[in-house]
């Protein structure tokens, strides 16, 4: 089984880590991991920017450089929404590259969704003590449609106790460049999630996507709060070892 | 109402920081949400019901003329007159028309959404016209000099409080003693004003939820029973309606109906919806002597077919505001025009021009909770997107956001670069958060580092790394 891993531009720049947690988690599986080279970003600055030209020649780029793989792996509900859903879509009136879109969507699956799919479970055999709670990331929880999944593989990780936020479904405030536009309404958004996951009572928050963890885990730094913040793929592949989102390196 | 969506940016700091109004957002949004789930759960072929509707929607908008040709019969038929107008001032014109000719000094008006894009009431009093709203809401918002900041509750940014404050300030009678303490109190208070206005009013002013085809008939729902007062009591009858509104026959709208009721308040059915077909006949014992319809365009009819097509099937539920963060952070105010939250964001900017409301769409993570609760299954999202397209086609945006959008899509299409400088970036992020794994401020990114630290790359990108792995990939 060979498994193409998009990395998406935020764990490339930002946090390698889940890169490599999520191929070691593949790898547990007995997939042969290839990372196209040819990858950048999946194109939503553009698209929800609304220049949807420069998203279609991305969207072009990414379909090339992944064909031909049986599945295509996204540690981003984000990222891999928008190759599913939105791929098709940007292609309505191009009937070639549609079918070709349509092919990579139906091969493209976001990694908890995989592992969960693909019988992952017995891949995760790491532990890990303490409440944890799990973020949806809106586009995982309802453009695709994954809740129960990420739920599924902690509950493999013995010594994990999981704990559910208030107002679950509620945004972030991320947004990808939403957060720079309107950093006020942003910045209110944030602060009530990071409140949701104080209250919790968890001593880790994960989620699938980085984006939101970013987002939450410096608003919960600049709290003080002492929640260590790490993506998913990391806590599942057993490493935890290094700082979490946002700490400092150690000595 | 002159817009000022523009300075959405403004409002919003503004509405964040109005601690009162923030009291008044939290009461109001948990409770619409935990109602309509509540509603929800009482009901499993909700989502079959939602089916029903969109077809319904879709049928009728396809025969729009068709159908709207037949209501205009059957009204006349009634006995009732329909006037077809396009812009707000020539919908404008034609009420005060009939209430010139009707001689009409006093006009009870019941809530109408296309009432305020039209801003009938200025226009009313403008010519003289005493206008008194009769929904207890509008009513509220009426005495408080403001607009409405919600589709169904027009005042619910205020609270019990400065209500109470307002009743006071105004009704002022010195022989006022009756409390106003608990909101049933202060409903009869608003009662006993009211009551003399349907009383006394030569016109009747209402807004419709539905137009049926099949028997010209118009309907309403409230919670307060005002509408059927302002509709029976005077001598003329006017019904604001959008085109939009009509469906085919009665079994149609008793489906939206169920839909409507649910998503907007979680009640099964609203306390009152009424349905009125042309004026009093003889044998009937009350009613108007005439009944007009006016039948509102403005942009409507452009929109069929078109990239917004969807957007005809809104039934005004309000859900897709109660369900958005960003609605229930900043509150409808801030949205500087008629219709805030989801359904305002794609409204606003067709109505009044995308140079006035293209923040609106902006202001949206697109976080997809407006589609998923919307019971016409609008693809919000979607259509707000397509406003952000108008805008960068007709370069809209700032130039230096637009500048940093076009560096970072020339990189993106070209991987090497891209690798290069993404490698240069996270290096230089990495070496100059000196081991401390975040900023706490950082110049060009003020927006993010003001309510939040930013976490510094973990150092080289996956890229190079995995270069380094697997030399051969
Ligand atoms: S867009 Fe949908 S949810 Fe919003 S008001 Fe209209 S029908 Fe209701």
């Amino acid at each position: 089984m060979r498994v193409a891993l998009f990395v998406t531009c935020l764990v490339d720049l930002f946090r390698p880590s889940v890169g490599f947690a999520s191929v070691r988690l593949l790898e547990r599986l007995g997939a042969e991991v290839v990372v196209p080279p040819e990858q950048t970003c999946c194109g939503q600055p553009a698209y929800n920017n609304g220049d949807f030209e420069t998203a279609r020649a991305i969207a072009r780029q990414v379909i090339a450089a992944f064909d031909g793989f049986d599945h295509v792996v996204v540690p981003s509900g984000s990222c891999a929404g928008m190759l599913v859903r939105h791929y098709p879509e940007l292609f309505r009136d191009e009937p070639e590259t549609l079918a070709r879109a349509q092919a990579l969507a139906a091969r493209t699956r976001e990694l908890s969704a995989f592992l969960a799919e693909s019988g992952g479970e017995p891949a995760i055999d790491g532990t890990f003590s303490g409440k944890v709670a799990m973020h949806d990331s809106c586009s995982a929880r309802r453009e695709l449609g994954i809740v129960d999944a990420p739920r599924a593989l902690l509950g493999r990780l013995a010594g994990v106790e999981s704990v559910e936020l208030k107002e679950a479904e509620t945004c972030c405030g991320f947004g990808g460049t939403f957060c720079v536009k309107y950093p006020d309404i942003s910045a209110r958004m944030v602060t009530d999630k990071a409140e949701a996951v104080i209250a919790s009572g968890a001593d880790v928050l994960v989620s699938g996507d980085l984006g939101c963890l970013m987002n939450i885990a410096g608003r919960l730094s600049r709290m003080d709060s002492r929640v260590r913040v790490y993506h998913l793929a990391e806590l599942l592949a057993g490493m935890t070892s290094g700082p979490a989102i946002g700490e400092a390196e150690k000595p | 109402m002159k817009p000022t969506s523009a300075a959405f940016s403004d409002n919003a700091r503004r509405a964040l920081h109005d601690a009162t109004l923030q009291q008044a957002l939290a009461k109001a949004g948990v409770g619409f949400v935990e109602k309509r789930r509540a509603a929800l759960s009482d009901l499993p072929e909700f989502a079959a019901l939602r089916e029903a509707g969109r077809e319904i929607k879709d049928h009728t908008l396809a025969n729009l003329d068709h159908y709207l040709l037949r209501f205009e019969q059957q009204v006349q038929a009634s006995g009732g007159e329909v006037h077809w107008v396009d812009t707000p001032a020539e919908a404008c014109a034609a009420v005060l028309d009939i209430c010139t000719r009707a001689g009409a000094k006093r006009v009870a008006k019941g809530k109408s959404m296309v009432g305020e894009e039209i801003a009938i009431n200025d226009a009313l009093e403008a010519a003289g016209l005493d206008v008194v709203e009769t929904d207890l809401g509008e009513y509220i918002i009426q005495i408080a000099h403001e607009p409405p900041s919600h589709i169904i509750a027009p005042a619910v940014h205020k609270t019990r409080q400065q209500i109470a404050d307002l009743f006071e300030n105004l009704h002022h009678q010195p022989d006022l003693t009756r409390p106003l303490e608990t909101v049933p109190q202060i409903v009869d208070e608003a009662r006993q004003i009211l009551r003399d206005t349907f009383l006394s009013a030569d016109v009747g002013i209402t807004g419709a939820n539905f137009l049926i085809a099949e028997t010209g008939s118009t309907v309403i729902v409230t919670n307060e029973g005002n509408g059927d007062l302002s509709a029976t009591l005077p001598r003329v009858h006017i019904v604001l309606a959008s085109i939009e509104k009509v469906v085919p026959t009665l079994e149609d709208a008793s489906v939206l109906l169920r839909l409507l009721a649910r998503s907007a308040t979680g009640q099964e059915i609203t306390s009152y919806t009424t349905f009125f077909t042309g004026p009093r006949r003889g044998e009937d014992v009350d009613g108007p002597e005439q009944f007009h319809v006016i039948l509102v365009d403005n942009g409507r009819s452009r929109m069929l077919g078109g990239a917004y097509h969807e957007m005809l099937r809104c039934i005004r539920c309000g859900a897709c505001l109660n369900h958005c963060p960003v609605y229930s952070a900043v509150g409808g105010h801030a949205y500087g025009w008629v219709y805030p939250g989801p359904m305002g964001a794609v409204l606003t900017p067709l109505m009044v021009g995308l140079d006035e409301g293209r923040p609106l769409p902006n202001a949206s993570t697109l976080c997809g909770r407006c589609e998923e609760v919307c019971p016409m299954s609008i693809p919000l999202p979607q259509l707000l997107r397509e406003h952000r397209r108008q805008e960068f086609e007709r370069k809209l945006a700032p130039p230096r956001s637009r500048w940093a959008l076009a560096v970072w899509a020339f990189s993106a299409q070209r991987p090497r670069l891209y690798r290069w400088a993404s490698r240069l970036g996270s290096l230089l992020l990495n070496k100059s958060s000196r081991g401390r794994g975040r900023f706490r401020s950082l110049p060009f990114a003020e927006g993010w580092t003001a309510a939040r630290d930013l976490p510094a790359p973990q150092g080289d990108t996956f890229m190079a790394q995995w270069q380094r792995r697997k030399p051969h990939d």
